[in-house]
């Protein structure tokens, strides 16, 4: 198996399927993208973008039926060293991987915690499920986490249940049971978006500092630009069901190619600052494709400024160099940046 | 500005806290205490805080959608805090509320056409079926929905496009006075900046009176004359909104603008890091409510709680620390 040699997970040629009574949905449609050690990669995208089915497909928990994963790989670079295929992997082998060697946090964390068990007995069992660790020293690393998290009195919060704890709080504990086994990779599906902006700027620093001090790599899913440019060493931009572009953080705001992540950077209001003046803001007009009518071509093209008929209508964009470690998936793309210089 | 349409004085509003089986009363959570402000004709006035903050409940203490708590609720020259249900009406239909949610907000069984005439019947609008009709079309083309949208439901539709019909409905019976609590949140970024553009190119159109509560600054900056941040039940600071942006007076405000992502990779970060969690509205700290988690604080930060005053033309802020207010201070050492 091939993966390039500081990827961590390489995900390749990914496609999941969705069949409902509305019909069959190429919710991931050909996804390929690297994590590489130690780094924090973020998949931004809109509603319907196949974002978050992908992570869940990393960790194969797409909820089969209505879904299924129809091909690709998703490699993995054990901590022995060994690249498996997640998704040819025993639901065994999958499971002893799962939570200890790659973590997962998610957007809801009161629905993830059990209401009926306490936050130390929650952080606990991934310790003694995958350490083998006893009840006590189980808790005794449970504790030293939420301390780690700069969780104030973690002894007590180890007794507490979810519903005496706040929205943040609840977050900041899924970080902690997500991080107790120190996971080489922690896959954040939109972890703070249900919070407030002065929590979610906790919740970004703590898994920044939790990532450098366990030395994980991140795969961060979100929708939010502004979270991107904070946190991620790379970006990879979806639109409905495919990567249409992907390069080092700094370029992709530097020098976007594929217009929609233009238009998405337009779209996005922001701050003014001391001196900056206010732009109106530029929405991309249209809405984002229903899964179930993919157009044809450039899944991007009715909404596009630039399409071409019989070019951008007529057949799916290859992924193509554009920049040093950029890629982009547009027909026009070279044409559209020598009219921009 | 001409004269205020909207005028709010030590507006106040609890709820009781039931505990057990029987709803015993508990104690109550302060939701809103003496909040005082204006929004003049044609005006935008933003509303942020956080959750917990009191926002939501100011936006539907004002349009009387909530028992009444203590204040005064003043529109268009009438305190309509204490009329009875009788007495409101001729207000219900000049004042109107855009949801987050349209889609909780529209009944499933009604055609978008049955949706936006409801209103124009309950308020006796247009006198014919004819005339109802082409009312409906000319709301729908206004927000710029073709009229072929009269006969669909509501599962039809897009987020963007079923708050365009959230915005559609407010609008059918021609308020002066619009409530908009969070109606871009629940939107992807792509198509958000559609309804914020929709909803200032309407103001301008109409000259209506917004209300446009949110918790995410930017958007609020962009569409916002003035902004008013709210704190636990308190509003801390009002200013015109590009000043409040670059340079809040508050300590507060200052953190919440410091803990907005910047999508601009290469912008330098200052974020005032807040420790800890907004206390409990059932039991707030005596004093300014901010001071338990403000870098600013003194011991005479809990004595008493600062009133909003104007230190500035037009600049209202409640902090007893002119030290700073004055100087601008109100920075992260680097």
């Amino acid at each position: 198996m091939t993966a390039r040699r500081d990827s961590l997970l390489s995900v390749q040629d990914l496609r999941v399927r969705f069949s409902t009574d509305e019909g069959v949905a190429n919710a991931v449609d050909g996804v390929s993208f690297d994590v590489r050690e130690g780094e924090t990669l973020a998949v931004v995208g809109e509603s319907g973008s196949g974002k978050s089915v992908s992570s869940l497909a990393v960790m194969g928990l797409v909820p089969r039926p209505p879904g299924e994963v129809v091909g690709g790989r998703v490699l993995f670079r054990g901590r022995d060293g060994e690249v498996r295929d997640l998704l040819r992997l025993s639901r065994r082998a999958l499971r002893r991987i799962r939570g200890d060697e790659i973590a997962m946090v998610f957007q809801e964390p009161m629905s993830s915690l059990n209401p009926v068990y306490t936050l130390g007995d929650q952080i606990a069992e991934t310790v003694r499920l995958h350490q083998g660790k006893d009840r006590r020293a189980a808790l005794r690393v449970a504790a030293d986490m939420l301390a780690l998290l700069g969780i104030p009195d973690p002894e007590a919060r180890l007794a507490a249940y979810p519903h005496q704890i706040s929205g943040g709080m609840a977050q900041r504990v899924m970080i902690a049971m997500a991080l107790a086994c120190r996971p080489r990779l922690l896959i954040a599906d939109e972890p703070s978006t249900a919070l407030d902006v002065t929590i979610q700027a906790q919740v970004l620093d703590l898994i920044a500092r939790m990532k450098r001090e366990i030395g994980m790599a991140v795969l961060f899913i979100t929708h939010h630009l502004g979270v991107v440019a904070e946190i991620a060493d790379r970006v990879t931009v979806m639109y409905a069901g495919r990567v249409v572009e992907q390069a080092p953080t700094a370029a992709l705001f530097a020098a976007p190619r594929m217009p929609y992540t233009q238009g998405l950077l337009r779209s996005v209001p922001r701050l003014s600052t001391e001196g900056a003046a206010t732009q109106r803001l530029e929405a991309i007009p249209g809405d984002t494709p229903s899964p179930f009518h993919q157009p044809n071509g450039c899944s991007f093209h009715p909404r596009c400024a630039h399409a071409l008929s019989g070019i951008c209508d007529a057949a799916v964009p290859a992924m193509e160099a554009c920049g040093d470690d950029h890629v982009v998936r547009c027909a026009r793309w070279r044409m559209l940046a020598e009219a921009a210089a | 500005m001409s004269a205020a349409l909207l005028q709010v004085e030590g507006l106040s509003k609890s709820f009781p806290i039931r505990r057990g089986m029987f709803a015993r009363a508990g104690g109550v959570v302060r939701a809103v205490e003496d909040v005082s402000f204006t929004i003049g004709r044609g005006e935008i006035l933003g509303l942020v805080g956080e959750s917990g903050s009191g926002k939501t409940t100011v936006g539907r203490a004002v349009l009387r959608a909530l028992p009444p708590g203590a204040g005064r609720i003043v529109f268009d020259g009438t305190d309509i805090a204490g009329l009875d249900e009788a007495g409101l009406r001729p207000f219900r239909r000049r004042m109107q509320l855009v949801f987050q949610d349209p889609f909780s907000a529209l009944n499933p069984r009604l055609t978008i056409e049955q949706a936006l005439t409801e209103p124009l019947l309950i308020h006796h609008l247009a006198p014919s079926r004819a005339a109802r009709r082409e009312r409906v079309a000319a709301l729908l083309s206004m927000v710029g929905l073709p009229t072929a949208a009269m006969q669909r439901f509501p599962h039809a539709f897009s987020g963007g496009q079923r708050q365009r019909i959230g915005i559609a409905r407010a609008l059918a019976c021609e308020p002066d006075f619009i409530v908009a609590d969070e109606p871009v949140s629940a939107l992807d970024v792509s198509i958000q900046a559609q309804v914020v553009n929709l909803l200032a190119d309407l103001r301008a159109r109409l000259g209506l009176t917004l209300l446009f509560i949110a918790h995410d600054l930017a958007v609020v900056e962009y569409i916002a004359d003035r902004i008013a941040v709210m704190y636990l039940g308190h509003i801390v600071e009002v200013a015109e909104s590009r000043a409040l942006c670059r340079r809040p007076l508050h300590p507060y405000t200052a953190a919440l603008l410091s803990a907005v992502p910047v999508p601009d990779p290469g912008a330098p970060r200052r974020r005032i890091v807040l420790e800890g969690e907004m206390p409990s509205p059932a039991n707030p700290p005596s004093g300014c409510p901010f001071r338990t988690r403000c870098r600013h604080a003194l011991p005479a930060c809990a004595e008493a709680r600062p009133a909003l005053r104007e230190v500035e033309p037009g600049r209202f802020t409640a902090c007893i620390r002119d030290d700073i207010v004055h100087a601008g201070a109100i920075e992260v050492p680097a």
